[in-house]
C-alpha cells in the first residue's frame, strides 16, 4: 500500500464545498446568457409594458395598479427563476453525465442542490430589485424599506416550492424538451393565477382554477404585503396551499429518482 | 467460453496475499430493473501499482463493473470492496479519482474554475501547478469549457480525475478524441501515476492503448471475465481461442511463439497444411496468409519448396485479432 494511506484524511470542508458550489453556480448561471437574459428579461419586459406603460401613475378603488402588478411580477420572475434554473439546468447536467461525475466524488451530494437552490434565490432577488427599482423610478410606485425587504424574504421562502419543481421537472423530462414542457408550465400557470392581469379580469370559468395554483398563493403572499390581497382568503390558507404543494413534489421527486437509481 | 488458466493463476496469487487488493468485485450479478443481466458472477481484483485494462464490446459490461466500484451503481448479489470499504463512503471517494465519459460539463465555467471547485473537494488536493502540467493544460487555463476542443475537454476531465491525488484512478476511455501527441503524453502521465504505486483502471476501445499501458488485461463479455492476464498472455490466448489445434489444452506454450506468416507462394494449401507448425491457411487472391506454431521451420521448409516465394510479411497476432476471437460468439 502507497505512503499517502498513512496520512490520516483531514476533515473535508462541507461549508467551504458549499460556498464554492453557490458562487460558481451563480457565476455560471449568469453567465449562460439563454438562461439569464430571458429569465431577467421577461418579467421586466412585461412589467414595463404592462405595469408602467400601460397603467402609468394609475388608481383604482384604492389599488395602485403599478404596486398591484409588482407583486404579480415579482412572483412571476422568481418563479421563473427557479423552474428554469433548476428544472432546465438539472435536466442538462443529468443527460450530459456531468452530476454522475459530481457523484463519483466526494463531494456532498446536497451541496450540489443547495446550490442550484440558493442560485436561484439569488436569481430571483435580483429580478424583484430590478422590478421594484423601476416601480419606484418610473411609475412612482410607493414602496417602503420594510416592504422591500419583506418582499426580498417572501422571494427567498417561495423559491424553495418550484425549486422541487424543478427538481421533479428534471427527473421526469428528457433535457431536450425541459425548456419546453417548463415553459408550457410556466406561462399558463402564470397567466391563469393571474400574475399577469388581475385574475377578476379573467373570465369566470378561468377564476376558479387559481385557487389550485402554487403560483396563486405565493401572490396572495406577495400582495398581502401591501394589503391587496383578496381578502375572502386567510394567508395561513395559502401557506398551508405552498406547504402541501412543496411535500407533494418532494415526494414525486424522491419517488422519480428511486426509480432512476433503480434503473441505473 | 470458460475462464482460463490464466484467471486461476491470478486467483492463487491473490489469496497467497501477496499484496492486499486495492479493489475487488465478488461474484458480482447486475440485473437491472428491465431483466437485462448486465454482470453475471463476476469477480475481479485490483492490486497496488497496477494498470489494469477493461476491454469488452459494446455492452459487455465494462462500464456496469466500473460504475459498481465507483459507488454510482449497487449490485444485485456480490460484494464490492474499494480500499476495504463501501466505495460510497466519502472517505473511499476522497482516495478515488473518476474520469467520466461526460458529453457536457457546464461550459460557462473557466477551466481554472473546474479544477479550483474539484480540488476543493480534497483536503490535500493536487498542487494547482502540477496538475495543470500532468494534464497539460498550460495556456488554455482561462478559457471557457465550452470553448475548447474534443482532446482539451478531455484533458479537463483527466484533470479533475487527478485533482484529489488519488490512490485509485478509474479512467473510462480516457483518450477517446486526443490527438497521437496529447494521448502519448497521456500515457506517460498514467505510467508515471503507476510508478508512484497508484492503481489505474481503464476501459478503452483502443487495444493498441491497453497493449501500451497495462500490466494486465481484464477481457469482459455478457457480463463475464472471458481472460485475463499480461498483454502478451491475453494475445497468445486469443490465438489459441482462434487456433484450437495449436494446443492441447495447453494455453501457452505451443501458442507463445505462434506467427502470422503472409506471402505470394505458388504451393497449393494441401502442400502447406503438411509443413509442420501450420495451424490454418487463407488464401485471398495472390496472397496466401499461414498461421504457425512453429514460424521458423515453417518458413525454412516453404523458402526450400517455393524458389519464387515474395512478398513475405511474419507478424504476431495482434491484440485486436486476440480480442475478436475471445468475444465471438
Amino acid at each position: 500500500m502507497s505512503t499517502t494511506a498513512i496520512v490520516l484524511p483531514a476533515r473535508t470542508n462541507t461549508l467551504g464545498i458549499l460556498l464554492t458550489e453557490i458562487r460558481f453556480e451563480f457565476l455560471r448561471a449568469l453567465r449562460t446568457r439563454a438562461f439569464s437574459l430571458s429569465v431577467i428579461g421577461f418579467p421586466v419586459m412585461f412589467y414595463t409594458l404592462f405595469g408602467l406603460v400601460m397603467n402609468h401613475d394609475a388608481v383604482s378603488h384604492g389599488i395602485i395598479i403599478g404596486k398591484y402588478m409588482l407583486g404579480g411580477y415579482a412572483v412571476f420572475g422568481l418563479v421563473g427563476a427557479s423552474l428554469f434554473g433548476i428544472g432546465v439546468g438539472l435536466a442538462n447536467e443529468l443527460s450530459a453525465g456531468w452530476l454522475e461525475l459530481k457523484r463519483a466524488s466526494p463531494m456532498p451530494p446536497l451541496a450540489y442542490l443547495l446550490a442550484k437552490c440558493v442560485s436561484a434565490m439569488a436569481f430571483g432577488v435580483l429580478i424583484v430589485s430590478i422590478l421594484c427599482l423601476l416601480g419606484v423610478l418610473f411609475d412612482h410606485v410607493p414602496l417602503t424599506f420594510a416592504e422591500y425587504g419583506k418582499m426580498i424574504a417572501l422571494t427567498v421562502v417561495g423559491a424553495i416550492p418550484f425549486a422541487c419543481m424543478g427538481l421533479v421537472l428534471a427527473l421526469l423530462v428528457p433535457a431536450n424538451s425541459a425548456p419546453g414542457i417548463a415553459n408550457m408550465i410556466y406561462l399558463p400557470m402564470s397567466f391563469l393565477s393571474g400574475l399577469w392581469i388581475p385574475i377578476f379580469m379573467l373570465p369566470k370559468a378561468l377564476r376558479s382554477i387559481a385557487p389550485l395554483l402554487p403560483t396563486y398563493h405565493l401572490w396572495q403572499l406577495m400582495l398581502s404585503i401591501f394589503n391587496y390581497q383578496d381578502t375572502s382568503a386567510s394567508t395561513l390558507g395559502h401557506w398551508f396551499g405552498l406547504a402541501v404543494f412543496t411535500v407533494v413534489m418532494l415526494a414525486v421527486a424522491s419517488f422519480a429518482f428511486r426509480r432512476r437509481e433503480q434503473a441505473s | 467460453m470458460p475462464p482460463t488458466a490464466v484467471e486461476t493463476q491470478s486467483n492463487q496469487t491473490f489469496t497467497a496475499g501477496a499484496t492486499a487488493p486495492i479493489a475487488t468485485l465478488e461474484h458480482i450479478t447486475k440485473r437491472y430493473s428491465n431483466g437485462v443481466v448486465a454482470l453475471d458472477d463476476l469477480s475481479l481484483t485490483l492490486r497496488p501499482g497496477e494498470i489494469i485494462a477493461l476491454l469488452g464490446p459494446n455492452g459487455a459490461g465494462k462500464s456496469t463493473a466500473v460504475k459498481l466500484m465507483m459507488g454510482l451503481s449497487s449490485a444485485t448479489s456480490g460484494s464490492v470492496r474499494v480500499f476495504g470499504a463501501d466505495p460510497r463512503n466519502t472517505a473511499t471517494r476522497l482516495r478515488t479519482g473518476v474520469m467520466l465519459q461526460v458529453g457536457r460539463a457546464p461550459e460557462m465555467l473557466r477551466v481554472r474554475e473546474h479544477i479550483t471547485i474539484f480540488r476543493g473537494y480534497y483536503p490535500s488536493p493536487m498542487p494547482y501547478a502540477q496538475l495543470i502540467q500532468a494534464a497539460g493544460l498550460e495556456g488554455i487555463e482561462e478559457r471557457f469549457f465550452g470553448q475548447l476542443s474534443g482532446g482539451q475537454k478531455q484533458r479537463v476531465l483527466f484533470a479533475l480525475a487527478l485533482a484529489g491525488d488519488p490512490d485509485l484512478l478509474f479512467l473510462d476511455e480516457p483518450t477517446v478524441g486526443l490527438d497521437i501527441e496529447s494521448r502519448r503524453t497521456m500515457w506517460a502521465q498514467i505510467r508515471s501515476l503507476a510508478a508512484r504505486g497508484k492503481t489505474v483502471l481503464l476501459t478503452t476501445h483502443y487495444l493498441e492503448e491497453a497493449d501500451a499501458l497495462a500490466h494486465r488485461i481484464i477481457v469482459i463479455n455478457k457480463g463475464r471475465v472471458i481472460c485475463e492476464g499480461t498483454p502478451a498472455e491475453v494475445k497468445s490466448l486469443g490465438a489459441t481461442a482462434a487456433n484450437p489445434t495449436a494446443t492441447n489444452g495447453v494455453a501457452g506454450t505451443a501458442s507463445r511463439s505462434l506467427k502470422i506468416i503472409r506471402c505470394a507462394t505458388v504451393l497449393p494449401p494441401s502442400t502447406l497444411n503438411g509443413i509442420p507448425g501450420v495451424t490454418s491457411i487463407e488464401v485471398a487472391g495472390t496472397l496466401t496468409t499461414i498461421t504457425s506454431t512453429q514460424p521458423e521451420a515453417t518458413l525454412r521448409e516453404m523458402l526450400a519448396l517455393d524458389p519464387t516465394l515474395h512478398s513475405l510479411q511474419v507478424n504476431s497476432p495482434a491484440l485486436e485479432d486476440a480480442f475478436l476471437s475471445l468475444t465471438r460468439d
